[in-house]
């Protein structure tokens, strides 16, 4: 009795395991088997550089899409990334203990509040200031980028947090003992001690910026054009599939299932590349 | 001009400084400003009415319960699929090509878009399983969605208990079942549970996987086959809308108390967790 509860419950935990690799499987294949073939009726490359999205003519070029994706998400690390490392820092070197324990929760709860409140306080306040501020409607790159720029931050910091932490002591000691001051150190020694850690954090942080769909589909305003200035509103291959999802049908929803493709590849490459940064060691 | 290192010293340190107190400081004005603005709109009768004219007035008790639903669905799916992973990771396996497949799997899973997700459960639940927009094809999707999360927090409670509880389990003549479930496994129990609170915290937050999945109805849902709205997507539909900025308010003030107690508890086990390890 000992010994079959031991085997079985052995290869019960090991069929339990299958089941990530399992889950992606699926998901792979149900996405790529709704959405290749109308990418192989326009052509990969009329698919992906085509300017023209017109599902009612059957017209499917997600171009304008890739750019609108491409902006903001670069937006969003020219607004997070700095400012993340600079809390990383701050955690892992700076903040007093009281800080520290208001400042580590307070990062998780940033992590917590869903995207549609992100989304609702974007349309509210960066909006009205945005437009204020610079002109234009307000419903820009330059609005969804703040918003972005936000919500990668908790991802951002707490990677690049424990990649600073896991350096060896000895680091930090030997550069103060040379007469280094305290930013010296961590200037020229720490951050380039974790940097692999650091790339990481950002690449995962540009993923989420990627696949973030409902804050930015409250304040990008969704316009299905290659914008002119970071005041333009655009389109993300994310916020294309959220609005279309609900009505389209046919080779429409083929054409979601395909911007989808897109964006799963994408987002494929950027995990897997992280993997690789942190794994290299 | 060249910077002494004590200027740059002081300059670094202010804008470390600076930027930490930026995010602490968009943090509560978020928070506070929704619940200022939110939480004169919840009392009894917005708890416990259904919306009517599409939310414009009435309460959102259907999505309270809708959303209830989803969230314990999909957790009661995931649980034993991500604890089941973490145990064979932590305790059965020494990393080799199918653990690293695996893993590989489960990080990748942690990556994927919410939308895609949505575009998954769509496909497959409502469509290939004919489950059709229901509580039933959203948990399932949402379970996909949070078993990475599951895994990983399980997996680094697991392997905080320290190895000499093991060893003093197998020197008593225990096996290894019965190691695993009368000594690691209550031994890693708040870690767990800790990790299991976040997960329902990203149910109730998550809005684009479930409104491709369980759909856009307003009714009381009777089954878990029921279609429903829960309150991140009705949320989204009232502020999209502008069907009611009010009841958008109001719901969206309620979402935020739900997130910082499930924060608050999570934490508060956390602790109790780290101390136990001491």
């Amino acid at each position: 009795m000992k010994k079959f509860k031991e085997q079985l419950s052995g290869r019960v935990f090991f069929a339990l395991a299958l089941s990530s690799i399992s889950a992606l499987a699926l998901i792979t294949v149900f996405i790529i088997a709704n959405g290749a073939p109308l990418i192989a009726d326009v052509g990969v490359v009329k698919f992906i550089f085509g300017m023209e999205w017109a599902p009612s003519r059957g017209e499917f070029g997600i171009f304008p899409m890739v750019i609108g994706s491409v902006t903001v998400t670069l937006g969003a690390a020219v607004i997070g990334v700095p400012i993340g490392v600079c809390c990383s820092v701050f955690l892992a070197e700076f903040a007093p203990k009281a800080m520290s324990t208001i400042f580590r929760p307070a990062i998780q709860l940033l992590a917590g509040i869903p995207s549609v409140v992100y989304g609702f306080w974007g349309l509210i306040f960066v909006v009205p200031a945005v437009r204020n501020l610079f002109g234009g409607p307000g419903l820009s790159i330059l609005t969804g980028s703040i918003i972005l720029g936000v919500m990668i931050l908790p991802t951002v910091i707490s990677i690049s947090e424990v990649s600073i932490l896991a350096l060896p002591r000895q680091y930090k000691e030997g550069a103060l003992a040379l007469g280094m001051t305290h930013w010296q150190t961590i200037y020229a020694v720490m951050i380039p001690a974790a940097k692999s850690g650091i790339v990481a954090a950002v690449i995962l942080g540009i993923g989420r910026a990627i696949g973030e769909t409902m804050a930015v589909i409250m304040v990008l305003g969704n316009a299905v054009s290659v914008p002119e200035s970071i005041l333009d509103p655009v389109r993300t291959l994310t916020t294309n599939i959220g609005i279309e999802m609900g009505y389209a049908s046919g080779e429409h929803q083929q054409a979601l299932f395909a911007t989808g493709i897109v964006l799963f590849v994408a987002i494929m490459i950027l995990n897997s590349f992280a993997q690789y940064i942190t794994r290299r060691k | 001009m060249k910077l002494t290192p004590a200027q740059s010293e002081k300059i670094a340190r202010t804008v470390i400084w600076a930027a930490a107190l930026l995010v602490i400081g968009l943090l509560s004005f978020i928070i506070v400003y929704i619940l200022v603005k939110g939480l004169p709109v919840i009392n009894v009768q917005f708890l416990t009415d259904n919306p009517r004219s599409m939310g414009r007035t009435g309460g959102i008790a259907s999505s309270i319960v809708g959303t209830f639903m989803v969230t314990v669905l999909a957790i009661a799916i995931v649980i034993p699929f991500g604890i089941g992973t973490a145990f064979y990771l932590a305790e059965y396996t020494k990393g080799n090509m199918l653990t690293r497949v695996i893993r590989f799997s489960a990080e990748s899973l942690a990556g994927i878009p919410s939308i895609v997700y949505g575009l998954f459960g769509f496909i497959f639940f409502v469509i290939y399983l004919k489950l059709g927009w229901s509580i039933l094809s959203g948990g399932l999707t949402l379970a996909f969605m949070i078993l990475p999360t599951v895994i990983r927090t399980s997996e680094e409670a697991i392997l905080a208990v320290p190895l000499i509880y093991r060893e003093v389990s197998f020197s008593l003549s225990a096996t290894k079942w019965q190691t695993i479930s009368r000594v690691v496994f209550p031994s890693a129990l708040l870690g767990i549970v800790n990790g299991i609170i976040l997960s329902i915290g990203r149910c109730v937050a998550e809005t684009a996987a479930v409104m491709l999945t369980a759909g856009l109805a307003l009714g009381m849902p009777t089954s878990i086959f029921s279609p429903t709205r829960t309150m991140a997507v009705h949320f989204y539909v009232l502020a999209m809308e502008g069907i009611s900025t009010e009841n958008a308010f109001g719901t969206a003030a309620l979402l935020i108390v739900l997130i910082l107690l499930i924060n608050v508890v999570a934490n508060t086990l956390v602790n109790r967790f780290m101390a136990k390890g001491r």
